[in-house]
């Protein structure tokens, strides 16, 4: 068949389906036809591709047939549902399944942290080596047992703290995760700067004597703040070992394989990072609550992400 | 012939050409975003001023959800566009042409952290010149490409010109009869001379026939080809 009769014979038919991709609202068709149809358009394209009709032609059926595979693989998955089934189990079990990965992010990160805090007991002038003297003096004003509120400049309020740590705490956390794409380079370096930092300064003014004030800050936000870098770190981690040891894969399919599970890692990551800024705006600054209880509710926060980590999801685990 | 498409093969035995967008679009797109970004943070840092310490607070949220997270919902909920791209005509769609949903539209937006480097997307620019599809590191780790995507109809129609068919003096092939079919679509976008000194060079077509008479002979032949009488 010749480009004109074949055009004339299914002009109709093309229309039809243009309007149809036009106006979901007005179908000049009953929808559940809408898969057949797209079927015929495709042989149609082949047909015209093969009997090497003119490029409009083919350009146009190509265009048609484009939109309708879209409308019909596009995948309409309910995603609330799913959201807290992933808090609920799929985070944990995703993080158990990763455990290499995160183990390796948590020494990388808690290692040099511990480390520093211990050596800054037995040699304080080492800080020198880690902090300008400008950071300490800012440290020891944000600690001083004298504020009435902790860990921010009197002036500050606890919303626009909040806005704060979310803006740079999560964007910490998103980029030692990119950094992973440097063959995990990146997530290495991200995870150790901010071990040795943190460590630096925890390590610094329990020295000086601000316990009370230092350690009571922190302790409330310490556990989702702490776990969301050491996770973010996996993940980067993550697409980094799939470029360093794709395994049978190509680099290139490895790490597409990779970044599904690192995201899903990076969507919990974020929530933590989101969940402990809250709480760094709004509780660990207060001076009303005691020592003991804000060192309690600190430990209960340890106690509970160890205990979602290692048990949450088991339940559902054999499904 | 072109190698800035491609050819991604669906269920239904067809193969479907993807035509890929290269940096130029993609940056003035970005460039688009970016001016809409500093409008939404200029207008809410107008109001959230107003607030005084406060505001500051509410300023950094805007920035972090403009920066991070905006794109990505865009791209998500909105065809794989955000305004920019809108505005372009080019969108994201995953590797195998079906639109791209949130883990891929995050994926890809988590990483410009990494292309952004060393400045104004070095990296990332480094990435798309080096892959076949124009793919930035974050595109190669999402698995999306970013294609054009022109749903409004094309502002000029490509027509054969109508004339009396002429059956050619020897036989084609098809893929020679294609070449003569894109020539014909394409004669109203060249100029008269232009079209007419194309149109003598096939000789044992058009003998030795002067331009005019020989675009008219060729478009006289391409009906014939397209079957018209």
């Amino acid at each position: 068949m010749r480009q004109a009769p074949f055009e004339a014979l299914h002009a109709r038919e093309w229309q039809e389906f243009d309007a149809f991709l036009e106006d979901k609202k007005n179908p000049p068709f009953d929808p559940a036809q809408m898969p057949e149809r797209y079927r015929r358009l495709c042989h149609e394209l082949a047909l015209a591709q093969d009997r090497r009709y003119s490029p409009d032609l083919v350009d146009r059926l190509n265009r048609l047939a484009l939109r309708g595979h879209h409308l019909l693989y596009q995948n309409r998955r309910r995603e609330s549902g799913r959201a807290v089934e992933f808090l609920l189990g799929g985070f944990p079990r995703l993080v158990r399944a990763e455990w290499r990965v995160v183990a390796v992010a948590a020494l990388l990160f808690f290692g040099p942290l511990g480390v520093l805090v211990a050596v800054l007991q037995a040699y304080p002038e080492f800080v020198h080596y880690l902090l300008s003297p400008d950071q300490l003096a800012q440290f020891h004003s944000m600690y001083d047992p004298a504020n009435r509120r902790l860990g921010m400049r009197e002036a500050d309020t606890s919303l626009a703290m909040f806005g704060f740590y979310i803006w740079n705490n999560v964007r910490i956390g998103f980029q030692t995760f990119a950094g992973g794409l440097a063959f995990g380079v990146g997530s290495i370096w991200f995870l150790g700067a901010n071990g040795v930092i943190i460590g630096a300064v925890a390590g610094y003014l329990t020295q000086v004597g601000y316990t009370q004030t230092f350690w009571s800050f922190v302790a409330g936000h310490s556990s989702p703040e702490l776990l969301a870098i050491v996770v973010s770190g996996a993940a980067g981690l993550r697409l980094g070992m799939a470029l360093i040891a794709p395994g049978g894969l190509s680099r290139k399919s490895a790490l597409v394989a990779a970044a599904k599970p690192a995201v899903r890692l990076m969507y919990g990551a974020a929530l933590m990072f989101m969940f402990a800024a809250f709480v760094e705006a709004f509780w660990s600054p207060m001076t009303e609550v005691p020592f003991d209880v804000k060192i309690g509710v600190g430990l209960g926060g340890w106690a509970l992400a160890l205990a979602y980590f290692l048990l949450a999801g088991r339940g559902r685990a054999a499904r | 012939m072109l190698d800035t498409t491609r050819r991604v093969a669906t269920p239904e035995g067809i193969e479907l050409t993807l035509r890929l967008a290269g940096p130029v679009p993609r940056a003035l797109a970005w460039a688009i975003d970016l001016a809409l970004r500093a409008a939404i943070l200029f207008a809410v840092s107008l109001v959230a001023g107003a607030l005084g310490k406060a505001g500051m607070g509410v300023i950094l949220l805007t920035a972090f959800f403009v920066e991070w997270l905006l794109p990505a919902w865009f791209e998500a909920l909105w065809n794989g566009q955000t305004p920019g791209k809108r505005a372009m005509g080019i969108a994201v769609l995953n590797d195998d042409g079906t639109p791209v949903r949130w883990p891929g539209a995050l994926t890809r937006n988590l990483l410009r952290a990494v292309d952004f480097l060393p400045v104004f997307y070095g990296v990332g620019l480094a990435a798309m010149l080096a892959s076949r599809d124009f793919k930035r590191l974050g595109d190669l780790a999402a698995g999306t490409v970013v294609v054009y995507i022109d749903n409004n109809k094309q502002s000029v129609e490509r027509k054969i010109p109508e004339a009396a068919a002429v059956v050619p003096p020897v036989a084609l092939d098809l893929d020679e009869q294609r070449a003569l079919l894109d020539l014909a679509e394409r004669s109203q976008s060249l100029t008269q001379e232009r079209f007419e000194e194309l149109a003598e060079l096939p000789r044992p077509l058009v003998g030795n026939l002067d331009g005019e008479r020989a675009a008219a002979r060729l478009l006289g032949m391409a009906n014939h080809i397209a079957g018209r009488q």
